[in-house]
């Protein structure tokens, strides 16, 4: 197998290809460099590239293949990584002015085990600003775009790292989701995007925006991918208390388990959301059908909370980045604008250094967690998440998935919801929900609207079920036939 | 809930944010239309509910509070801005 025609094969077809001896590292190497700088030009996916390291890396990957040494599963293969995961050495800029010149003393714990699998980092891709925003138009380094319609937005905030898996430059890709910020972009970029469960995936080295919500997780072109992924980055981390010591599934072997006879829930409240597209609807409903034909059990269910979780969402995850982005003073690294008094020099960093939506978002949280105010807005969000929690633990006593929409619409136009922030923040009101209750959720395509914008549907479980959504999903994807359909790259 | 100009320059203050006039402006207008749309919260009865600030049921693992290898002084601060090596230079606080 030659490296040039080789873009869309999956990420399990290239490491056979490379431990074969069919393909070199190297030469898969030029082949995504070139084609990560195609893509960049046109839509914008990168914030870095390695070059030369990158190239270097990949040859000591065949040398040592050629010696017989001992190699990692992912040995040679190429991965991008969302510009909010530090690198070691690398500058990791989470889109932000104001970390303007910093390089990172140390890897994400992400970084580490893939690195130690043997993947390369090719580069750091486009975000929203510390991953706020639904769009990847709020990038100090300017918008990403679709690569289905470079009109319209990629969806944020990992849309550079959805950009570069849809277009073929790597099989696989990090992102990080807050409020669905992998897999709305998965969704209008047609991959496949998944949020583990809270304290699955190790959070050191990643960039805090809402801690209580953060979870790192992979964005591929299948399903299988997206399991093997998983399965290198998950696990417990003595750096982070808040990863889960639970024992790490073989999530390839569960994505090929028959998925006949899964329950799975339809929550009637997300599909007959004000505001949803048509052809999403169909689509999704084409996808419960399908879910009915392999063998699952369907049934509708009641998430009677969800209607909360837009509200409840932009409460919590704005405080606590205001208390997470308080670090960003100019004493320690980044931007520093220089005055004579310590609270000057404060606030002109940080004046100058945010976006206007990062702005936004530390204005709002500090009100509400401001005094006289916490108790009615912070205080009774975090009671409502409670009953947004216990929404699920009740529906998964009966099912053992549900099936929703991701997005209520496909990729909307760049621009089209710039000035109208709450407008903005409702393209999430399928995903936020689950950032509020810890639990995994996996977007694949469904479908695509007559225009030819992807469209995706969400696959969600309980706790450390990612096993079952890969099994249940893997089958989906299978039956939508949907694998060999790319965006067309300039 | 209207938010007031002198409002919004109260949390800039909390914030550390020096706004501009126009800024301060836009953000009364914002913040009010994003806090109008959150309000509905105040109608859920959560009397007897407690708090979820994090969606972790089990206890985190812990470890043994022994002593590991770190970042040093000298590398923790290489990127400081300012540029005192194994130190952060701020400006002269106690006159």
């Amino acid at each position: 197998m030659s490296a040039s025609g080789h873009e869309w094969s999956t990420l399990l077809a290239t490491a056979d290809a490379l431990r074969a001896g069919s393909l070199r590292a190297r030469a898969l190497a030029e082949t995504a460099l070139a084609r990560a700088r195609r893509v960049d030009e046109t839509l914008g996916a990168f914030i870095s590239l390695r070059g030369d390291e990158f190239l270097a890396e990949a040859d000591d990957v065949d040398r040592r293949r050629a010696a017989g040494e001992p190699l990692g599963p992912l040995a040679g293969i190429p991965v991008v990584l969302k510009d909010n995961i530090l690198t070691r050495g690398h500058r990791t800029t989470a889109a932000s002015r104001i970390l303007e010149g910093f390089v990172p003393p140390y890897d994400a714990t992400v970084v580490a085990r893939l690195r130690g699998a043997g993947a390369l980092v090719l580069g750091k891709t486009n975000l929203d600003e510390f991953a706020m925003g639904s769009s990847t138009e709020n990038s100090a380094f300017g918008p990403s775009r679709n690569p289905w319609d470079a009109q319209r937005v990629p969806g944020g905030s990992s849309g550079g790292s959805c950009v570069a898996v849809a277009t073929g430059v790597t099989a696989g890709a990090l992102g990080s989701d807050t409020g669905g910020s992998i897999r709305l972009p998965a969704g209008f970029c047609g991959t496949v995007g998944m949020k583990p469960t809270y304290g699955r995936v190790s959070r050191y080295g990643l960039i805090a925006f809402g801690s209580s919500l953060d979870q790192i997780g992979p964005i591929t072109r299948s399903v299988e991918d997206a399991a093997v992924l998983l399965g290198v980055i998950a696990g417990h981390d003595p750096c982070d208390s808040t990863s889960s010591a639970e024992p790490v599934a073989d999530y390839l072997a569960e994505s090929r388990k028959d998925p006949a006879g899964l329950r799975v829930g339809v929550p009637r409240e997300w599909l007959g959301v004000e505001g949803m597209d048509a052809e999403v609807l169909t689509a999704v409903r084409g996808a419960i059908e399908a879910a009915s034909r392999v063998g699952m059990q369907v049934q509708e269910v009641s998430l009677p909370h969800a209607q909360f979780a837009i509200p409840t969402y932009y409460i919590v995850a704005t405080a606590e980045a205001s208390a997470n982005l308080a670090r960003y003073d100019g004493v320690r690294y980044g931007l520093r604008v220089p005055e004579p008094d310590l609270q000057s020099q404060y606030r002109s960093t940080r004046s100058r250094g945010f976006g206007a939506e990062v702005k936004r978002r530390i204005m709002l949280g500090t009100y509400v967690l401001s005094s006289g105010y916490y108790d009615a807005y912070y205080a009774q969000a975090a009671r409502v998440r409670t009953l947004v929690r216990r929404d699920f633990t009740n529906v998964f006593r009966d099912v053992d998935l549900l099936i929703a929409p991701t997005a209520p619409f496909p990729a909307f136009r760049i621009g089209e919801k710039s000035d109208d922030p709450l407008a903005m923040y409702l393209s999430d009101v399928f995903t936020t929900t689950m950032n509020l209750a810890g639990v995994p959720a996996l977007s694949l395509p469904c479908g695509f609207s007559r225009s030819g914008l992807p469209i995706g549907c969400q696959i969600i479980g309980p706790d450390f079920a990612e096993g079952t959504i890969f099994r249940a999903a893997r089958a989906l994807e299978e039956s939508f036939g949907l694998a060999d359909r790319h965006p067309i790259v300039a | 809930m209207k938010i007031g100009r002198d409002e919004v320059e109260r949390i800039a203050q909390l914030a550390h944010l020096e706004l501009t006039s126009e800024e301060l402006g836009r953000l009364g207008t914002e913040l009010s239309s994003i806090l109008s749309h959150v309000e509905v919260l105040a109608s859920v009865d959560t009397s007897g509910v407690a708090e979820t600030f994090h969606p972790l049921e089990y206890g985190g693992p812990t470890r043994e509070d022994e002593p590991r290898p770190s970042l040093g002084a000298e590398e923790a601060t290489r990127g400081a801005p300012g540029g005192a090596a194994g130190a952060f230079l701020v400006p002269r606080i106690i006159g």
